[in-house]
């Protein structure tokens, strides 16, 4: 039984981290005003240039670099649309997502025979020792403990530094930050090409971690699900790794319980739609409060900034 | 005068005759390297080494069913296709929607049921090839405990889920069959957290009905790191991707047929065709054993196989019994092809809920 639990909460963990770090990635993007939907083509294009460069260099960590590089590129094309041409944010979004599953395909098509070695998980020393959580927290890939350092980093960064303040202060007000001087494209260029670095390193978990393997459409929309789940947590850092949590937990528990032979008579399709009814229902419960929410979504998202008017 | 116009006639004739004939081909996914699109990419390719010269292919990947498919087919018609195939369930009426604009083209639908005055129908008995790979992994488990990763159940599905049980519980009929449904056809991440989480719940065999690679390189993972687990590949023969430990596989062959309908297509004969053929037609193979599997099993696997190509043996041969006790075929009797095609209950030996439909 305790083992089922360890189980469940390993597979968990591993389902929510690529969800995790591609929504704090979005989120700081979205808290600078900027509506960056591109995330699925962004992790694709992520994916397959890990996969590539892990091929190429046999080492899974030189392709997550590769990968974020990759993300940061693609959301870079992006950023010139949207913030230097003032394109509609949405629409270069989704235009970004279209053509980065796209480019990934074409680039990757050399490499869907190919198979990468497993990458062995990272157990920390003493910690993995302890009885049910040992192994389901303790004895995860690297990128997981990154997850989680990830997820304290932006949080102080946002709430605690100046640096975040002014980026919060960017999406709140861009003309207000603007006339005390703060250079408003700027941040929101360096906002967006972190959200990009993320969600190449979310692909590339993907593609060497998590199924190593490359082909085309891998990412089976978790790019969505990452952009979704930072509305739904209510541009808060730490709901969104409750969301990712619980949305690969659903996936994973109903996926047990169809294994066990537990006879349940609910139909399948229930279960697979379970973990995104939950993950709704649950975020939307704790963050119901109209004036927090309004607290904490950007003012100027998805709004072009023009200095002069 | 006359000379010149007889020479020009047969020129013109000898031209139109050794014109290549433009065949189109639509995919609902891309060919990859494993997988169902990728065994049609086989079958069209020996199908053009075999009739060398005379046919030109045409192929649009990536299709999705619905208005795009009838967008895409009407394309190929009009471009000149003598024959189009259209290789997924859900170009049914896609084809034809198309069909009756184009009465001198030829189309042929994989895996429907609707058929008209130029458009065939073609689908294999996938389910044969179930059977032979559950009597392996029945002779092959420890635990008599099998997984299936499965895409969504629809009768192709649930018959193949069947007919594995029923090859299994032939040679261990203390064998149990554990469901997981993934809901779609392809998901490499869904399919791999479902084969671990079957092999976690007890299966060392484990099989799949889904479009990707993902079950058996998660089996030969477990395999390498010291695990007794097992894999039956479907669609193609994956043992690149578990070379250790994928015991055999149920692999679909179209070439032959391809051959056969295109050469009857370039003859201008305008074949009706309605096939549902297995290992007795050669439309379904096995993939090559795993050392591992030992030699007598093997014997005894080839010797079932010998006699469904003799017509001698099915798969849902009575007895068959539902998993909530009915029978559904008496002791001596023979399923018929239309029961088979609606099988939406489990057999007994399946230990998972039955899904709803």
């Amino acid at each position: 039984m305790l083992n089922f639990i360890s189980s469940i909460l390993f597979a968990t963990i591993v389902a929510g981290t690529p969800l995790i770090i591609v929504g704090l990635g979005e989120l700081v993007t979205e808290k600078a005003g900027v509506l960056n939907l591109g995330a699925e083509g962004v992790m694709s294009v992520g994916a397959i240039a890990a996969f590539a460069a892990a091929n190429f260099t046999h080492n899974p960590y030189l392709g997550i670099l590769a990968g974020m590089a990759a993300g940061m590129i693609m959301s870079l094309l992006f950023a010139i649309a949207a913030l230097t041409l003032m394109a509609n944010q949405v629409a270069c979004g989704l235009a970004l997502s279209i053509f980065g599953v796209g480019l990934a395909a074409f680039v990757g098509k050399p490499y869907e025979s190919v198979a990468l070695d497993s990458v062995p998980p990272i157990s920390l020393p003493l910690l993995h020792r302890i009885p049910v959580l040992g192994h389901a927290l303790f004895e995860q890939q690297a990128l997981v403990y990154f997850s989680w350092v990830l997820l304290a980093g932006v949080a102080w960064f946002l709430y605690r530094t100046k640096p975040g303040l002014v980026l919060r202060a960017v999406g709140e007000g861009p003309v207000s930050a603007h006339s005390i001087g703060y250079g408003v494209v700027a941040i929101r260029y360096q906002a967006v090409l972190f959200g990009g670095a993320m969600a190449g390193i979310g692909g590339a978990f993907l593609s060497v971690f998590y199924t190593p393997m490359w082909v085309e459409g891998m990412v089976a929309g978790r790019g969505w699900i990452a952009i979704a789940l930072v509305v739904f947590a209510t541009w808060r850092p730490l709901r969104v790794m409750i969301g990712a949590y619980l949305f690969g937990g659903c996936m994973i528990a109903q996926m047990f319980v169809q294994g066990s032979g537990v006879r349940l008579n609910v139909p399948s399709q229930w279960l697979s739609a379970l973990p995104y009814l939950a993950t709704i229902v649950v975020l939307v419960a704790i963050s119901h409060n109209r004036s927090t929410i309004r607290l904490h979504s950007p003012a100027s998202l998805g709004q072009p900034f023009l200095p002069d008017a | 005068m006359v000379i010149r116009t007889l020479a020009l006639t047969l020129v013109s004739g000898a031209a139109l005759l050794a014109a290549p004939t433009k065949i189109g081909f639509v995919y609902v996914s891309p060919v990859g390297d494993a997988g169902w699109t990728f065994q049609h990419d086989q079958g069209r390719k020996e199908m053009e080494k075999a009739l060398d010269g005379q046919v030109v292919t045409e192929v649009v990947e990536n299709v999705p069913e619905g208005a795009d498919a009838e967008r895409v087919i009407r394309q190929l018609a009009t471009d000149g296709c003598k024959a189009v195939f259209t290789t997924s369930f859900g170009y049914m009426n896609p084809t034809l929607k198309v069909a009756p604009n184009f009465p001198d083209v030829d189309f042929f639908h994989a895996t429907g049921y609707k058929t008209a005055k130029n458009v065939g129908i073609y689908n294999a008995r996938f389910y044969e090839g179930r059977y032979l790979c559950g009597v392996v992994a029945g002779k092959m488990t420890k635990t008599h405990v099998a997984g299936y990763v499965a895409a969504f159940p629809i009768p192709e599905v649930m018959m193949g889920i069947d007919a594995f049980t029923l090859g299994m519980r032939s040679v261990d009929p203390q064998a149990k069959v554990r469901v997981i449904w993934v809901n779609s056809w392809f998901d490499p991440g869904k399919e791999r957290e479902a084969c671990l989480t079957l092999i976690s719940n007890g299966a060392d065999v484990v099989t799949h009905h889904t479009d990707s690679t993902a079950v058996v390189q998660a089996v030969e993972e477990q395999h390498k790191a010291g695990k007794a687990v097992w894999s039956c590949s479907y669609h193609s023969d994956m043992s690149k991707y578990g070379p250790t430990s994928q015991l055999t596989g149920t692999t679909h062959v179209w070439g032959d047929f391809y051959t056969r309908t295109v050469k009857e297509v370039i003859a201008g004969k305008h074949p009706q065709v309605n096939i549902w053929g297995g290992f007795k037609e050669g439309m379904i193979k096995l993939a090559p054993f795993n050392k591992a599997v030992p030699a007598d099993v093997q014997k005894m696997v080839m010797g079932i196989e010998a006699q469904m190509k003799a017509g001698k043996f099915s798969p849902f041969q009575g007895p068959v019994t539902a998993q909530d006790g009915t029978v559904k075929v008496a002791k001596g009797q023979l399923m018929a092809d239309a029961d088979i095609d609606a099988i939406n209950y489990y057999v007994q030996g399946v230990d998972s809920p039955q899904p709803k439909q």
